[in-house]
C-alpha cells in the first residue's frame, strides 16, 4: 500500500497563519492534524499585575477582526468580580456594539472569504469582475458594520470607548439616527445576500459534532446566557472551566478543546447558535429561514454560509430597533469601587462563543487572566470533520483535494489569531 | 507596463493592520486594479513568489522561524515597508522583554517544550532595514492608502509627526487633563488617529508611539503633580508600543528611580 500525504503550507483568507497535514494508507485516512503555527503573545502571561481597566484594550488586541467580542467578554467579567450591575441601556448599546461586529465580520466572510469557494475564485477581489453586484454589496455591509462600531466604539479595529461599567462617552440622538437610512437598505441587502448564498450548490457532509452555544430565554445569544448544547445540557457560565477542557497537542500553538463529560470535541459558532436558537432569530431572519427551507438542525458545515447570513439579517434588524429607539439621556457608565474577587464571562463571538475568567486583588489588579477562545475550542471538531471529508475527496487529484480540504476549514471562519493561528494543507499518502 | 507586486506578510500579530486594507472600503477594488496583488493570504488563494516592488509587514519577530522568513522577505523586496504597532515596536506582546519568557509559556501552555519562541519580541527594523514605518494599533486606513499611493508614484511617502494635542486642538476637544485631570498621554504620542481618545472623554493611551521631539520626562512631571506614582505612568507607558525607543527609556528611568528611593 502507498502513503499519501496532503500538505496545506499556508491556508488562505483566514485569519492568522496556520496549515493542515493529512496521512493516508492506502484509502484509510490515517492522520488529519490542523497546525496551527500562530508564534504565541501570551496575553494571559502579560495581563498580570496590571489594571483591570486594562483588560478591554489589551485583550481587543488578541483579535483585530473581533475585538469587541473580547471587550465585552472582559468587561462582563470584570462589572462580575466587582459586583457592577450596568444599566439596561448600557446592556442594550453593548448589543448594539455586537451587532455592528457581527455585520462586518460575517459580510467580509461571506462575500471575500468564503463565496469565492463556492463561485471558483481564489479571492472576492477575483470575484469581483464577473460579480461586481454581490461585491460591492458584500463591501457595503462591511462599511455598515464597521460604521456602527466606529460611532459607538470610536473605530472599527480596536475600539476606544469600551470601559468597565459601560462607555466613555455616548453618541448623541442624532449620531444614531443618521445611520438609519443605510441600515434600512443594509437589511433588504442581508436578506438578499442569504438568498444568493442559499442559492449555492453544497457538497453533502454530515458532521456528528455536538453544538453548543449560548442561550437565553427571551433573545437571540450575544452577551449573555447560559451555555445551551445540542444533547440537551445547559451549564451555567461558572462551571465553563469545570464542563470543557482545554488540551494541549504538540503540532499547534493553540490548545484543542473538549467536552469533560463526553471527552469529544464540540462546536461553536453561526451553526450551532441558529440550530439552538431559530426561535430567538428576528422576525425578519425566522420567516427567511423557513423561505430557503433551512434545515432544523443543520449537520452540513458548509453550510455554516447561510447561518452567517441569517445572523447577518437579524444583526441589521436588530441594530435598526435601538438605532431608531435610541435617546442618550442617560449616564454612560456605572462607577465602581475595587474589591478583590473573581470574575468570568462568556459572549459570542461572530465565530463562536469565548470565555474569559479574572482574578483581581483589592488594588483592581489583575491576578490572574483566563482566556478560552472560539478557535481554539472549534479546532479539535475542525479535525473530526476534516478526517470525514477527506474520505470524500482522496480520489481526487492532489492539489484539487488539498483545495477542497482547504474549503471545508474556511467554512468554520477560523481565526487563527485568536487561537493562536492556522492553515497549509499536506496530505500524504503510502 | 506591469503593475507593481504587491504582498502583505504577517508575523505576530492580531491581523488587524492588513485587515485595515480590507476595510478601505470605498478604495479596495481601486487599489487591486492599481497594483497586482501577489502575495496576501488573509485575503487570496493566489500566492506568487518573490520579487515584490511591495511588502507591507505586520506583525513583530518573535520565533526563530520568524527570524529568519524576515530575511527572505527582505531579500525579495524592492520595497519594505511595516504596518502597526507589532511591526514598528514589538507590540503589545513585547511585555515579555522585561519579563522571564519561561515563566510566561508556563503560565499558559502546559507543556510549552512544543513551542519554540525567542526570549524577546521585535521590531522588523531589529533584523532587516525597513524603508517605510507606519505607525498605529492599529494603522489608521486612509495613511495606509495614502503612502501605497506615494510609493507607486515614485514619491517618499511622509505621514505627520507631530503629537495628539496638536489634533485636539484642530478639532475643538477640550483638554481632559487640564479640564479634568485625566492622566493623557497625547503630548508625547504621535498623530494619526485624529485625537480619537480625548474625543471620547478619555485620555490617549498611546498606540501611535512616541511623537518626534516627544519629551517623556516633562510628561512624568506633570502627572506626578497630578498625584500618578512613578510606578503608574510606567505601566502607562508599556503598552502597545512598550518596546520603542521613547516610551522603553522612560518607563525604565522611572523604574529605576522608584528603585532608588525605595532602596
Amino acid at each position: 500500500m502507498t502513503e499519501r500525504k496532503i500538505k496545506v503550507e499556508t491556508l488562505t483568507r483566514v485569519e492568522g497563519e496556520g496549515g493542515l497535514y493529512v496521512r493516508l494508507q492506502g484509502e484509510q485516512v490515517e492522520e488529519v492534524r490542523l497546525e496551527i503555527y500562530e508564534p504565541p503573545r501570551l496575553f494571559e502571561a502579560l495581563l498580570r499585575g496590571r489594571p483591570l481597566e486594562d483588560a478591554p484594550d489589551i485583550t481587543a488586541r488578541i483579535c483585530g477582526i473581533c475585538p469587541v467580542a473580547y471587550q465585552m467578554s472582559s468587561v462582563h467579567a470584570m462589572e462580575m468580580a466587582l459586583g457592577v450591575e450596568i444599566t439596561p441601556e448600557i446592556r442594550r448599546l453593548r448589543r448594539l456594539l455586537y451587532c455592528g461586529e457581527w455585520i462586518e465580520s460575517h459580510g467580509l466572510h461571506m462575500h471575500l472569504l468564503h463565496a469565492p469557494d463556492f463561485l471558483g475564485f481564489e479571492s472576492g477581489l477575483a470575484m469581483a469582475k464577473q460579480f461586481p453586484d454581490e461585491v460591492n454589496r458584500g463591501l457595503r455591509l462591511k462599511k455598515h458594520g464597521n460604521q456602527l462600531v466606529d460611532l459607538l466604539g470610536g473605530r472599527a479595529i480596536h475600539p476606544v470607548n469600551v470601559c468597565v461599567g459601560g462607555f466613555y462617552r455616548i453618541p448623541s440622538r442624532n449620531e444614531f439616527q443618521k445611520l438609519v437610512p443605510d441600515f434600512e437598505w443594509g437589511l433588504n441587502a442581508a436578506i438578499e445576500t442569504t438568498r444568493w448564498v442559499a442559492g449555492f450548490e453544497y457538497p453533502e457532509l454530515e458532521s456528528e459534532c455536538e453544538f453548543v452555544s449560548l442561550s437565553h430565554p427571551d433573545e437571540y445569544p450575544m452577551n449573555e446566557g447560559v451555555m445551551q448544547t445540542s444533547s440537551g445540557d445547559q451549564i451555567e457560565i461558572s462551571d465553563y472551566r469545570d464542563e470543557f477542557q482545554e488540551q494541549q497537542v504538540p503540532h499547534s500553538t493553540a490548545l484543542h478543546a473538549i467536552r469533560k463529560t463526553t471527552g469529544r470535541p464540540y462546536l461553536l459558532g453561526p451553526l450551532s447558535r441558529v440550530n439552538l436558537n431559530r426561535d430567538r432569530l428576528s422576525p425578519s431572519a425566522r420567516k427567511l429561514a423557513d423561505e430557503i427551507a433551512f434545515e432544523p438542525e443543520c449537520r452540513n458545515p458548509h453550510r455554516a454560509i447561510i447561518a452567517r447570513g441569517l445572523e447577518l439579517v437579524h444583526s441589521y434588524e436588530e441594530a435598526l430597533q435601538i438605532l431608531r429607539d435610541e435617546h442618550s439621556t442617560r449616564q454612560p457608565r456605572v462607577t465602581y469601587d475595587y474589591q478583590a474577587g473573581v470574575g468570568m464571562s462568556a459572549t459570542e463571538a461572530p465565530r463562536g462563543t469565548l470565555f474569559h475568567r479574572y482574578e483581581i486583588d483589592t488594588e483592581g489588579k489583575i491576578v490572574e487572566a483566563d482566556i478560552i477562545p472560539p478557535t481554539s475550542q472549534n479546532q479539535a471538531q475542525i479535525e473530526v470533520d476534516l478526517k470525514a471529508w477527506v474520505g470524500q475527496v482522496i480520489e481526487k487529484e492532489e492539489s484539487q483535494a488539498a483545495r477542497l480540504c482547504e474549503n471545508l476549514v474556511r467554512a468554520y471562519d477560523p481565526c487563527i489569531s485568536c487561537s493562536t493561528h492556522f492553515l497549509n494543507v499536506t496530505i500524504e499518502r503510502s | 507596463m506591469c503593475k507593481p507586486r504587491l504582498a502583505v506578510f504577517k508575523f505576530a500579530s492580531c491581523d488587524g493592520c492588513q485587515l485595515s486594507l480590507l476595510d478601505a472600503e470605498d478604495h479596495l477594488l481601486a487599489v487591486a486594479d492599481a497594483v497586482e496583488i501577489v502575495y496576501f493570504p488573509e485575503a487570496t488563494s493566489h500566492m506568487e513568489e518573490g520579487p515584490y516592488d511591495i511588502a507591507l509587514v505586520e506583525g513583530s519577530i518573535t520565533t526563530p522561524h520568524d527570524a529568519e522568513r524576515i530575511q527572505q522577505i527582505r531579500k525579495d523586496a524592492r520595497y519594505l515597508m511595516t504596518i502597526g504597532a507589532c511591526a514598528t515596536a514589538g507590540g503589545i506582546q513585547a511585555l515579555r522583554n522585561w519579563a522571564d519568557k519561561d515563566e510566561f509559556m508556563q503560565a499558559v501552555y502546559a507543556t510549552p517544550e512544543y513551542i519554540q519562541v525567542l526570549e524577546t519580541s521585535t521590531p522588523i527594523a531589529e533584523h532587516v532595514q525597513v524603508d517605510f514605518e507606519l505607525r498605529g494599533c492599529p494603522i489608521n486606513q486612509y495613511q495606509l492608502i495614502e503612502v501605497i499611493r506615494s510609493l507607486l508614484a515614485g514619491q517618499t511617502p511622509r505621514t505627520p509627526r507631530h503629537s495628539v494635542c496638536l489634533d485636539c486642538k484642530r478639532r475643538g476637544t477640550v483638554c481632559v487633563t487640564v479640564a479634568q485631570g485625566t492622566a493623557c498621554l497625547g503630548p508625547v504620542t504621535q498623530s494619526g488617529c485624529h485625537a480619537l481618545c480625548p474625543s471620547y472623554n478619555r485620555g490617549c493611551y498611546g498606540c501611535f508611539g512616541p511623537a518626534l521631539q516627544a519629551n517623556l520626562v516633562s510628561l512624568s512631571e506633570q502627572m506626578e503633580r497630578e498625584g500618578a506614582s512613578k510606578a503608574e505612568i510606567a505601566h502607562k507607558l508599556k503598552n502597545f508600543n512598550a518596546y520603542s525607543h521613547a516610551f522603553r527609556t522612560e518607563s525604565t528611568r522611572l523604574v529605576q528611580l522608584e528603585g532608588d528611593q525605595r532602596g
